[in-house]
């Protein structure tokens, strides 16, 4: 049901005819993309911001193990417990453990894209711990056994239409007749059956979008105040993050704050960003009665020293997935893995190894939209690149395909050859076609021929028609 | 004596579309240049670099550059082999030698995209090409985001008497072509090619036009597997008023009110 990276192309293929799907992609432009050009189009220093953004992150990510340390000691201070974990295997377990300490029948979470990295509902669930998700988007997907097609708008791939539906499939203890006939109403009714899990859970689980060293606190950002419950009524928060979440000081977490939400959504602000630091104090009225604070690599320390650093800078805004042709095509679910669109591209070939995600990186069209709207400038063109470099030396590239690129460097490496192939290149193709002036058919070029016609060459090359205009032959 | 500048005619314009290194040529002689074509050049290295093939790009970038040496620019067609020569090539010899990077980086400062060098190098004010009617003009991808040409094409555009610019919607959308992309992932490039067709047809204007012939190639091919009345042509050819061949995946038989250059 959940697609696999290695069939990539088949993925996409049904995603192109899946109509449905297509409805709910077409609105992306007129959302996200305009919303977002217009809330920049009201900071006239974006561009200065976004390059105090990734000044931020590169410097975070060069003292990576200072801010570490020094957000340890703070969250400690503040009264969490700090655990780390070197791997996904390590951090279920950690959960787990906090969950089964706590005697957890029921857990809540915020929307996190860390624990769908790491596999967490599956395994909570396995061991007989109930998850639900209350960002109202990860509701509506997990009801449907579905994974998240955006990294912040996981239902993305779904029309209002869909949602009525599902709703009306699963709660089952509501009147069938009730009426459902806008979002509101749709909002209401989840919001009615989820109050009820915040109240009676007792292990609340959200992400961070910023771990604050100077503070040791955790910052979230949501539109639907979900967070703030799942981080406030159940008796035990947790929250699960990765090691390049950490910046160094609240003033860099507001720079970054209004990077992302402009990115995100468009927003100047989303409608809740919460700092949490430890649990309740004395005399809070409310708040978790302990906090943990899951830190994770899985993968990032390897990142952190090659060339794919840069790609820990990421915010995780979505905007370059939002303004990505090939991710407009076909949604996020093609691509078979945690993370979509480019930024996924780059990050689950470090995640799960290039060769059954070879796909991913090869799969764009370089055409550089989303380097120009991402708010840290993570070079993600240049990273697909590395990651082609490597699927290349590996040999992991069809076999057909190196053929004909030898044979092709063959002769481009050799110029006196290359023009005589060309010259006879150009005048057959141009013999055959030059009437209708495209081909429909060629024994070459299926996929593209599957589209669209071929131009036929004009007949003769420049070089050829250019030496002859020297020697004074006319044209 | 006239400054001698290198035409590098790219590997799409030598094989499929020679007209339009003769109208870059036009153009570039009425910027007051010398122009050369050496015959030691093939291709960019373009297709071997956004394959992972660092080697086979490396020694592609040594061949063109030597190719080129002696001359006092390095004008492309096209935005995309441009932006291989300029942004790229010292990039694939960061590690090389100090002697080899200076080498690479000379070349590289002398090279420039046809529109640019024309608009913003030679600051020119009169082109020979006239051409009555609409027309869009596509943004590509390398030489928008990579060498942020946008402007140049428009001002000399609006220097070609008769034109009349109408933009699309999403002139700077990619059209999906992306080289190799487009044949190893033919339904994602064929929904991307689809989107920028219809927004070309909505502007009804009666050419489109781009900077680079990959692009081209493929709305061309698009408008012309549906059928559709869109002539395309490369920017140089309107600019230079070399418009005696027919559009892009026209036939010879076929004459739109595109097809010729009306004066």
């Amino acid at each position: 049901m959940i697609p696999s990276t290695s069939t990539f192309p088949r993925n996409a293929e049904e995603a192109l005819v899946d109509n449905r799907l297509q409805a709910a992609l077409a609105t992306l432009p007129g959302g996200l993309v305009a919303q977002r050009r217009a809330a920049v189009a009201k900071v006239p220093e974006f561009e200065a911001l976004r390059d105090l953004g990734r000044e931020i992150r590169d410097h975070t990510l060069q003292n990576l193990d200072g801010y570490l340390k020094a957000f340890e000691k703070k969250a400690t201070a503040a009264g969490s417990t700090i655990h780390w974990a070197g791997d996904a295997a390590d951090a279920r377990l950690i959960v787990h453990e906090i969950c089964r300490a706590a005697g957890a029948s029921l857990v809540v979470k915020g929307k996190s894209m860390v624990t769908e990295e790491i596999g967490l509902n599956a395994h909570l669930i396995e061991n007989g711990i109930e998850v639900v998700e209350s960002d109202l988007g990860e509701y509506i997907i997990q009801k449907r056994g579905e994974a998240p097609s955006h990294i912040i708008a996981p239902a993305i791939h779904l029309t209002q239409d869909d949602v009525e539906k599902d709703f009306r499939t699963y709660h089952t203890h509501l009147p069938a007749s009730r009426l459902l006939p806008d979002a509101e109403s749709l909002v209401a009714e989840a919001r009615a059956v989820m109050r009820e899990k915040f109240l009676t859970a007792e292990v609340g689980i959200t992400g961070a979008n910023f771990l604050v060293a100077e503070t040791g606190s955790s910052i979230i950002v949501t539109n639907e105040g979900n967070g703030d419950l799942t981080q406030t009524l159940p008796p035990v928060h947790i929250v699960v993050a990765t090691i390049d979440k950490v910046v160094p000081t609240l003033d860099d977490a507001m720079v970054l704050l209004r990077l992302l939400a402009r990115s995100a959504t468009g927003q100047d602000m989303t409608a809740y960003t919460t700092l949490a630091t430890g649990p309740r104090r004395e005399g809070d009225r409310d708040g978790p009665r302990a906090c943990h604070v899951v830190l994770i690599d899985n993968g990032r320390t390897d990142m952190l020293a090659g060339p794919l650093r840069d790609a820990l800078r990421c915010i995780r805004c979505g905007a370059c997935m939002n303004h990505c042709p090939v991710y407009n095509a076909i949604g996020g679910h093609a691509y078979g893995s945690v993370y979509p669109g480019p930024i996924g591209s780059v990050l689950t070939p470090a995640l799960l190894g290039i060769s059954e995600t070879a796909h991913l990186p090869s799969a764009s069209t370089f055409c550089g939209s989303c380097e120009a709207v991402c708010p840290v400038k993570i070079p993600l063109v240049t990273l697909m690149r590395t990651w082609r470099e490597r699927a290349w030396s590996g040999r992991l590239t069809s076999r057909t395909g190196r053929l004909v690129h030898a044979l092709w460097g063959y002769a481009a490496t050799r110029p006196r050859l290359y023009h005589l192939l060309a010259r006879f290149a150009a005048a057959g193709g141009g013999a055959l076609g030059r009437r209708r002036g495209a081909f429909r058919r060629l024994p070459i070029a299926r996929g593209w021929l599957s589209a669209r016609d071929m131009p036929a060459p004009q007949g003769r090359t420049f070089q050829q028609l250019w030496q002859e205009t020297q020697r004074g032959v006319p044209r | 004596m006239q400054p001698r500048a290198g035409l590098f005619v790219t590997c799409l314009v030598d094989l499929v579309r020679p007209s339009v290194g003769f109208a870059a040529a036009r153009l570039i002689e009425a910027a007051g240049c010398d122009v050369i074509v050496p015959q030691m050049q093939t291709c960019c290295g373009q297709p071997a670099y956004n394959s992972g093939d660092r080697k086979t790009s490396r020694t592609l970038a040594l061949q063109t550059i030597r190719a080129f040496a002696g001359c006092d620019y390095v004008v492309a067609p096209s935005g995309s082999c441009a932006a291989m020569l300029k942004i790229h090539y010292p990039k694939l010899f960061a590690d090389a030698k100090p002697g080899i990077r200076a080498q690479v980086a000379d070349f590289s400062s002398r090279v420039h995209e046809l529109c640019e060098f024309l608009a913003d190098v030679k600051k020119l004010r009169h082109l020979p090409g006239r051409f009555n009617g609409r027309v869009a003009y596509h943004d590509s991808c390398s030489g928008l985001r990579e060498l942020k040409i946008q402007s140049a094409p428009r001002r000399l555009l609006a220097l070609v008497p008769g034109v009349e610019l109408a933009e699309m919607a999403e002139p700077e959308a990619c059209c999906g072509f992306g080289g190799l992309f487009a044949e190893r992932y033919p339904g994602i490039s064929a929904a991307i090619v689809s989107r920028k067709v219809d927004d070309a047809a909505r502007t009804k204007a009666d050419l489109l036009l781009a900077g680079d012939l990959g692009c081209l190639m493929n709305m061309a091919g698009k408008l012309a597997r549906e059928g559709r009345p869109i002539a395309c042509r490369h920017i140089a050819e309107v600019l230079a008023g070399e418009m005696a061949d027919p559009p892009i995946a026209q036939g010879q038989n076929i004459s739109t009110t595109a097809g010729a250059c009306k004066t």
